[in-house]
């Protein structure tokens, strides 16, 4: 049994944690926290030169070709290092997206500027508060003219191009829905930017009206296409969550050393070596259950979808658990905007919702077992 | 990433396989993990076949009776037994804590006299460690061992001893000089349990069973040669035998997750299974990412042991996981039948009873090798790195530390 990554995909984490502490430092990530900006752009302009952007496109496409376990140990440095670009938006959403539905001439339109940074990508799915389902999608598609309003679209206001959901059927099924990918600066798409928990990675609403829609994948296809760009995301998130989990854990472990109360450091008390504890074990757990996605993932395995639920509920869990501990354990600095545990607990809560929030994936795990335990 | 043996691993596993195919016993899962005489006499007996063919404690050195095995042919090994695993349990203790202590720290007669006997099942041994005042505080034990000429006269109790009452042997922690700091003034020993002055009574458990025992000691003799380590180093030998603790009992329970998915299907209610319930949906799910997690943690390790490197820290959580959780999916499984989940006789029990044994075994799973807070301890202090806690009983006489009415 091998269920580790290889000594190259170590030695790609190596430096992709290397290039992100000199590149994606606090300062850098607080220059978009704080400043206009709405991503940061040197940050992503170094990510493509990486060819991280690319890293699991196939070679034909203008990518590296590598794998998704090398593109799973890029992500967990990204969440570590909390980086403000549209990274999972791009890679993880959109092109994922075309590369399971696209035509060959879409992905030989699309895939190659993804992997040099040319493009920028997004998912349009939701348009109102609670789940997205087949019947919550207003949006419509007709004669390849698309209309509604998409509210919150992660990176909508500077994506290129975006995947959008769109009704094209009567009803509320599964059947209703189908994927469009729409030209972001073309005729007839508004996007504005809007507040969002965590400033960090931007988000807006999108209006359509009669934009330019070109189908990807067959029509009334979308739900089931969306469904297999979840499972492959949700690995990659989980990734992302265990990195900022771990930097949160350790960034707790440090302070508690240092910070004295009665006369010892604050480490020493059972209260706090017991909720680090808790912090760790809880990291481990998603760690493996990440790791178990990994391989699903790299081999396109059967279990993909009871294993990404899997990584995804208990990844989630993990940097919630994480990154509030590592305020508590802060006490008071830890709520100030001066310290950087905050940078964690917003991007925690962005990464928990961005895919559907945690309920509702642990109905999903539990619907994907029982139908595992009836065939 | 794959889930391969290497070719020497696979080549392993089928010489295990194909031995296991040809001798396993029959009949035997009724008997299996019973301590009367048949289940004793089923669990020897494959024991013994095991022993003779060289399959017993396979990672032990060829001396003592095992065949050098590396930790991934040992894993491998408990693979391809599988249930018949449940026939070893009555040895876990001895082979798993006492004959390392005795390899480490015995002598060379003790070990050439015992050890092989050990790995073959004919001599059973206990652990006498635990006492009435010292639990997670081990070393505040008060069993006083005094020397006399040759030998050595012990006066004491142990407590949740399990075992005893068909135990052979035991290893004994005792105090030889109260004088000196707790650490310092202890020496372990070995001692046959039918020793004159030995009485065992079983401890009646919350579970209403008893597989643990109280252990009185009325001025028993052990000659000097039976002690294991120097006079007053006891400490540090019953450090080996409590590593080798946590790595026995941690794996050792199910997670139950199927069974309990299975019965969420199957228990209704005027809405339907309870498996439709939003709120049972969630804590399954809760409890089936803590379950994956510990088989996908044992992969890490495995892989680990694969290449021939230590387990990592990960390792140390199992038991912390199973225990809690474990006993309050139990408890929500008896939640889903509502009123009827009182009931825990076997004929009229749902699933004969299976969650209500759970329910309270597991009350002791979050105590036993390591108490759920102690274990958070050990994670934070070696694997997280952070200080230990103050003693304040550290550097005084045994004598002159402070003890409460219990």
């Amino acid at each position: 049994m091998n269920f580790e990554f290889s000594d190259d995909q170590k030695l790609l984490k190596e430096q992709a944690r290397g290039f992100l502490q000199s590149k994606c430092s606090t300062k850098e990530v607080r220059r978009i926290l704080d400043g206009k900006e709405p991503y940061h752009p040197e940050l992503w302009k170094g990510v493509a030169e990486m060819g991280w952007l690319g890293a699991s496109i196939p070679e034909e496409y203008g990518g590296l070709g590598l794998g998704y376990l090398e593109l799973c140990v890029i992500a967990e440095e990204l969440g570590r290092a909390v980086a403000p670009i549209p990274f999972s938006s791009t890679v993880y959403l959109f092109a994922e997206a075309v590369l399971i539905a696209g035509t060959e001439a879409q992905k030989q339109k699309y895939l190659p500027k993804v992997s040099e940074g040319a493009i920028i990508g997004a998912l349009a799915l939701s348009e109102g508060a609670g789940a997205v389902t087949p019947k919550t999608i207003k949006t419509s598609a007709a004669g390849g003219k698309l209309t509604g309003v998409k509210l919150p679209v992660t990176d909508g206001d500077v994506a290129d191009y975006a995947v959008v959901a769109a009704k094209t059927g009567a009803g509320n099924d599964e059947g209703s829905i189908s994927l469009f990918i729409v030209d972001m600066k073309g005729a007839g798409v508004k996007a504005e930017a809007v507040d969002t928990v965590d400033p960090t990675r931007s988000h807006a609403r999108v209006s359509f009206d009669g934009a330019a829609a070109e189908p990807l994948g067959a029509t009334g296809q979308g739900w089931a296409i969306l469904d297999k760009v979840f499972d492959r995301a949700a690995v990659l998130y989980a990734f992302e969550q265990v990195g900022g989990s771990q930097a949160a854990l350790e960034m707790a472990r440090d302070y508690a050393m240092g910070r004295y109360a009665f006369g010892r450091p604050i480490a020493s008390f059972q209260a706090i070596k017991h909720k680090l504890a808790d912090m760790y074990v809880a990291t481990e757990l998603a760690r493996s259950n990440s790791y178990y996605g990994a391989w699903a993932l790299s081999t396109d395995a059967p279990e993909l979808a009871i294993a990404a639920a899997t990584a995804r509920v208990s990844a989630t869990e993990a940097y919630h658990e994480c990154s509030k501990e590592n305020i508590q354990v802060h006490g008071g600095m830890g709520f100030t905007w001066e310290f950087d545990c905050h940078l964690h607990y917003r991007r925690s809560k962005v990464l928990s919702l961005v895919l559907g929030s945690l309920p509702r994936w642990k109905d999903r795990l539990i619907s994907r077992l029982e139908e595992r335990n009836a065939a | 990433m794959d889930f391969n043996d290497t070719p020497q691993e696979a080549g392993f596993r089928v010489q295990a396989r194909e031995w296991i195919a040809a001798n396993r016993p029959a009949d035997w899962q009724n008997k299996a993990g019973g301590r009367d005489q048949d289940g004793i006499a089923i669990s020897k007996a494959w024991q013994k076949k095991k022993y003779d063919a060289g399959w017993a404690c396979i990672h032990w050195p060829k001396e003592f009776g095992g065949r050098g095995a590396t930790p991934i042919e040992r894993v491998i090994w408990s693979q391809e037994e599988g249930e018949l695993g449940a026939l070893s349990g009555l040895f876990i203790i001895g082979q798993g804590m006492c004959a390392p202590t005795i390899m480490a720290h015995g002598s060379q007669v003790a070990k050439a006299r015992h050890v092989p006997k050990i790995a073959s099942g004919e001599e059973i041994w206990c652990q006498l460690f635990s006492e009435p005042g010292s639990g997670s505080d081990l070393a505040g034990l008060r069993t006083r061992a005094e020397k006399q000429g040759d030998e050595w006269v012990i006066n004491g109790q142990k407590i949740w001893t399990s075992g005893a009452h068909y135990s052979d042997y035991g290893i004994l922690i005792t105090r030889t000089d109260p004088t000196v700091a707790k650490h310092k003034g202890l020496t372990m020993f070995y001692l046959d349990m039918r020793s004159p002055g030995v009485t065992i009574k079983p401890i009646k458990q919350v579970s209403g069973r008893s597989d643990f025992n109280e252990v009185y000691f009325a001025d028993v003799r052990i000659p000097d040669s039976q002690r294991l380590g120097e006079v007053g180093e006891g400490w540090k030998v019953s450090l080996t035998t409590l590593m080798n603790e946590r790595l026995a009992v941690g794996g050792g329970f199910p997670t139950n997750f199927e069974e309990m998915f299975e019965m969420a299907k199957v228990i209704e209610d005027e809405d339907g299974p309870a498996i439709d319930n939003a709120s049972v949906r969630e804590k399954l799910a809760d409890w089936y990412i803590r379950s994956a997690g510990l088989r996908n943690t044992s992969y890490r390790m495995i892989s680990a042991l694969s290449r021939g490197q230590a387990p990592g820290p990960e390792a140390s959580i199992s038991k912390l996981v199973l225990g809690v959780n474990r006993l309050n999916m139990a408890s929500t499984m008896l939640d889903i039948q509502d009123a009827y989940g009182v009931i825990s006789q076997k004929d009229l029990a749902v699933n004969g009873g299976q969650f209500h044994e759970i329910f309270f075994r597991a009350v002791a799973h979050r105590i036993e090798g390591g108490t759920d807070e102690i274990l958070r301890n050990i994670i934070a202090e070696r694997v997280l790195g952070l200080p230990g806690d103050i003693r304040v009983d550290k550097d005084l006489p045994f004598n002159k530390i402070p003890t409460g009415a219990n």
